[in-house]
């Protein structure tokens, strides 16, 4: 069972809902990940409020959480005012906060993710902030009041897998107690079972499910995969060695001559 | 009067927020509404008077990742 900010959640899989070849894709999609949490954007409304009606009314019926997200967002006051907006539409505290500070890469502005993260901290929100995999950053986090981390592991959208396994180690390892989840750069099942192998909460997943062949299907293999890496960590994983070690004992072995 | 909506400018003659939307057709309780860069709740819009050059952002639920 994974709890943030105090909700227990039996699926460690969230998605994201866009580039879906269409809304009844993505219903299935969500449908067969199991998942229990999707990530929605705001955008501005061009049609009157019928564009963001129908997009709003088709994830209300799939009556799974949601979490807002200030995708997009370049500057501390645009994430603020977003995630505002965002609450006063989905009546809830959660906001996954992006301060976009590299146009290439869509890395985190760090230093803008800290600061927003205190305003939104100190209005109520409860923060679930996109971040690099930097220990010091996680620490102010932590101290801004975010009680869950989702640093990336690969840029936005890259599907290159865990570029840095060690850097996640390491956030595991100084966090024992803090939900991560990663989110960005997971391109295949079998990334996001070595990040959850690595000992992470759960992973965050939108281009790899939604840009596959059979979205339904990758998005039930995602969640197998995302399910057998947690269990792996749970069983306690077998550490890698340069010799080999014989697995057969060696006493009692019939000697020929 | 002038206004900027989501960016684009506009001449309307609207005295409130909430007269804004009726005017521009915008419906729905799926919108968030911002002036100069602070939130406006649903329940404030009649009351949040406009005056020329103000900027408003009316936001909605889209898909995101």
């Amino acid at each position: 069972m994974l709890t943030l900010y105090g909700a227990e959640i039996n699926s460690r899989l969230l998605l994201g809902t866009a580039r879906y070849p269409s809304p009844a894709v993505l219903s299935e999609a969500v449908r067969q990940s199991a998942t229990e949490i999707v990530t929605v954007s705001l955008r501005r409304e061009m049609s009157g409020g019928r564009s963001g009606g129908t997009f709003f009314e088709m994830i209300r019926a799939l009556a799974i959480r949601i979490l807002p997200n200030t995708a997009g967002c370049h500057s501390v006051a645009e994430a603020v005012l977003t995630a505002r907006m965002a609450r006063e539409l989905f009546a809830t505290d959660w906001i996954k906060l992006e301060v976009v500070g590299n146009h290439d890469t869509l890395q985190p502005d760090v230093f803008g993710l800290v600061e927003a993260a205190r305003i939104l901290v100190s209005e109520g929100f409860e923060v679930f902030p996109y971040t690099t995999d930097d220990l010091v950053v996680a620490e102010r986090l932590l101290e801004a009041g975010c009680k869950v981390l989702m640093p990336w592991c690969a840029p936005i959208g890259s599907a290159a897998g865990p570029l840095n396994p060690t850097a996640l180690r390491a956030m595991r390892a100084h966090f024992p107690d803090v939900s991560l989840i990663v989110d960005a750069g997971i391109g295949r099942p079998s990334h996001a079972t070595a990040v959850m192998e690595l000992g992470f909460d759960a992973v965050l997943l939108n281009t790899a499910v939604a840009g596959a062949g059979d979205p339904a299907a990758m998005a039930a293999a995602f969640a197998a995969a995302i399910a057998a890496g947690n269990q792996a960590f749970n069983a306690g994983l077998m550490e890698p060695r340069d010799m080999a070690v014989p697995s057969t004992p060696v006493i009692g072995k019939a000697v020929f001559t | 009067m002038k206004l900027i909506v989501n960016g684009e400018e506009h001449d309307v003659a609207a005295e409130t927020l909430s007269e804004l939307l009726v005017l521009m057709e915008y419906e729905g309780n799926w919108l968030a509404t911002a002036v100069n860069g602070e939130l406006v709740h649903r329940e404030d819009r009649f009351d949040r008077s406009l005056k020329d050059n103000d900027s408003i952002e009316i936001l909605s639920p889209m898909q995101g990742g």
